[in-house]
């Protein structure tokens, strides 16, 4: 690496984030190695998607184009989406079946698994050209990653040495994912947003807790509160991934849920159709939000009983893409699918609650372009990275990124 | 069976496509609390891409269930929401008449949206088509059931204004 161009972080803590970490387009190439192809998990789709041998999907570790698929053994595969010939994308479609992977420019044909199976014209035409008699075909397959999944959450990883998933991931973060995604998952519905910024603005503003409540106005304008909240955040043990969560403190369902007993102020807006926010008492430990990061770019959502998994891919510097996947349990009754739908219109990048969430990334983007040696301020809630029972007057999970972040890229 | 375009007498079709055409002149203009009043008060818009669409999935970007729900989206835009000041242009071809049961007529028309920025950044922010159901009360065209069907899984940056 390259010392003198690496960024200078400004002290030795993660409260001053230099604005260069925005914009740099160096900084850009190496956290693809550093950190999308460095100790972590990426999270590349659900095993249920691709259902049935033969069965793939791509997208993007990182900016590395990547298929997912389900080998004709059953096992599910993740591979460098590019032909080892000359470098053509090998699948084409989002989404489809096939009994083998054939890059369609020149037809070199792999098995499921990535080896390579035949060259054409490897053996030339009419005993001219063809491949040379020491081109060793076992040699030159597809590039397949470590893969593991995790309730049905397919990760893969372009480390050798980063713990297995399960491990890495650890306890408190495992139980979210099991309380959220364990009972099985029903596609409720998948789209895109994509923003002006670059991703990291976008996951230091899922981890912002502080915002939450000014940012974002529709419950205030609307005078929607649920009373007895108690919340709070928990940090993995490195500080990489957390859980912003909230608990009812009482066990009466109608007080935090019933949309017409909801506290009307004067002066606010009414909603005309209140059943927007209806909702039910969905999990027994009371949790009625749960906002969880895993490093550095997945995200798992309960809000209510709106359920959605998020994954933050960067385009460039200054572009990112978020893929949004909704979804339901196969247990919900046909009116608990209705109120998950209803509750759909909170979230994504025409949610009345969380649309400002697409936007303000822009907004600092514009904002820090000049002045690349200055920083910005993470220090609500002190300078360390710790579990909290502070939720909102603090910024310790955006710190917990840094630290992953200054971890990866060893600055 | 071929699809087609059921045709039907001059007024019915012409009512039809000005119901269509002054839905979109609303939203450009800027008429955002007259948008509830062009869907009965029983209606579903809903914002979908094609892909979801297709799959038979139900979840979209945007979907009001009842025209009170309508009116909260636009109360929200006005009160709550932020997001930097945009307008639409909607373009609009090809309306056609697909079906008619009883006093439900099945409408699509393609349209695109180009969204202008306050500092005057345009970029073709959505293509697809509608598809209505469109019904009459009081002798009056209404929307039933509007889908925005988009062509793209892509929304950029977020989505405020109603299509
Ligand atoms: S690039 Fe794939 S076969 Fe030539
Ligand atoms: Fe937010």
């Amino acid at each position: 690496m390259n010392e003198t161009t690496q960024i200078k972080w400004p002290d030795d803590g993660v409260s001053r984030i230099p604005y260069q970490i925005y914009t740099d387009p160096k900084n850009y190439e190496r956290e693809q190695e550093s950190i999308f192809r460095g100790p972590i998990w990426s999270f590349v789709g659900m095993g249920q998607e691709i259902e049935n041998p033969g069965d793939y999907q791509t997208t993007y570790i990182g900016d590395t184009p990547v298929i997912v698929l389900r080998d004709l053994d059953g096992e599910v595969q993740v591979i460098v989406n590019r032909c080892a010939h000359r470098g053509n994308l090998v699948c084409i479609s989002k989404e489809g079946t096939t009994e083998e992977l054939t890059c369609v420019y020149h037809n070199w044909r792999y098995d499921l698994q990535g080896n390579l199976q035949s060259v054409a014209f490897g053996k030339g035409v009419g005993k001219t050209g063809g491949m040379p008699d020491d081109f060793d075909q076992s040699k030159h397959g597809l590039q397949r990653l470590r893969t593991e999944t995790y309730a049905g959450l397919i990760f893969a990883t372009f480390s050798d040495t980063v713990a297995p998933l399960g491990e890495w991931l650890g306890e408190e973060m495992r139980e979210n994912i099991d309380r959220v995604v364990g009972r099985g998952m029903v596609l409720l519905g998948t789209y895109s947003q994509y923003m002006p910024n670059n991703w990291k603005l976008y996951m230091e503003n899922v981890r912002d807790s502080y915002h939450a409540s000014i940012l974002h106005m529709f419950q205030a304008t609307f005078r929607i509160n649920r009373l007895s909240m108690k919340g709070g955040i928990k940090l993995s043990d490195n500080g990489w991934h957390h859980i912003s969560y909230s608990i009812a403190e009482t066990d009466r369902e109608e007080d935090q849920y019933d949309s017409k007993k909801l506290r009307a102020v004067k002066d606010g807006y009414s909603l005309a159709d209140p059943t927007l926010v209806k909702g039910w008492r969905e999990f027994d430990c009371g949790t009625t939000l749960a906002i969880q990061s895993v490093y550095p770019n997945f995200v798992v959502q309960q809000i209510t009983n709106s359920l959605a998994l998020r994954l933050c891919l960067p385009k460039g510097p200054e572009e990112c893409e978020l893929l949004w996947w909704v979804f339901g349990t196969p247990e919900d009754t046909d009116e608990q699918r209705d109120i998950r739908i209803k509750q759909s219109n909170m979230i994504g990048p025409g949610g009345v609650i969380s649309m400002e969430d697409g936007v303000v990334g822009g907004w600092i983007q514009r904002g820090t372009r000049r002045d690349q040696d200055k920083t910005t301020i993470v220090e609500m809630g002190g300078r360390d990275v710790a579990s909290s029972t502070e939720g909102r007057a603090t910024e310790v999970s955006i710190r917990g990124f840094w630290r992953g972040y200054r971890d990866c890229m060893g600055i | 069976m071929m699809e087609g375009s059921v045709n039907l007498s001059g007024d019915v079709r012409q009512q039809i496509d000005d119901l269509i055409a002054d839905y979109a002149h609303a939203i450009d203009d800027d008429r955002l609390e007259e948008w509830p009043n062009f869907f009965v008060e029983d209606c579903s818009y809903r914002i979908i891409n094609r892909e979801n669409h297709e799959k038979g999935r139900l979840v979209g970007v945007m979907d009001c269930s009842s025209r009170g729900m309508l009116q909260d989206r636009i109360l929200a835009l006005r009160e709550a929401n932020v997001y930097e000041p945009h307008c639409y242009r909607h373009m609009q071809s090809g309306t056609r008449i697909r079906l008619v049961e009883g006093d439900i007529h099945h409408v699509e028309t393609a349209f695109t949206v180009v969204r202008t920025m306050q500092e005057g950044d345009m970029s073709v922010f959505c293509a697809g088509k509608f598809v209505d159901e469109i019904t009459f009360e009081d002798g009056q065209p209404k929307f039933r059931q509007r889908v925005v069907v988009t062509d793209s899984n892509r929304i950029h940056t977020l989505i405020v204004i109603p299509i």
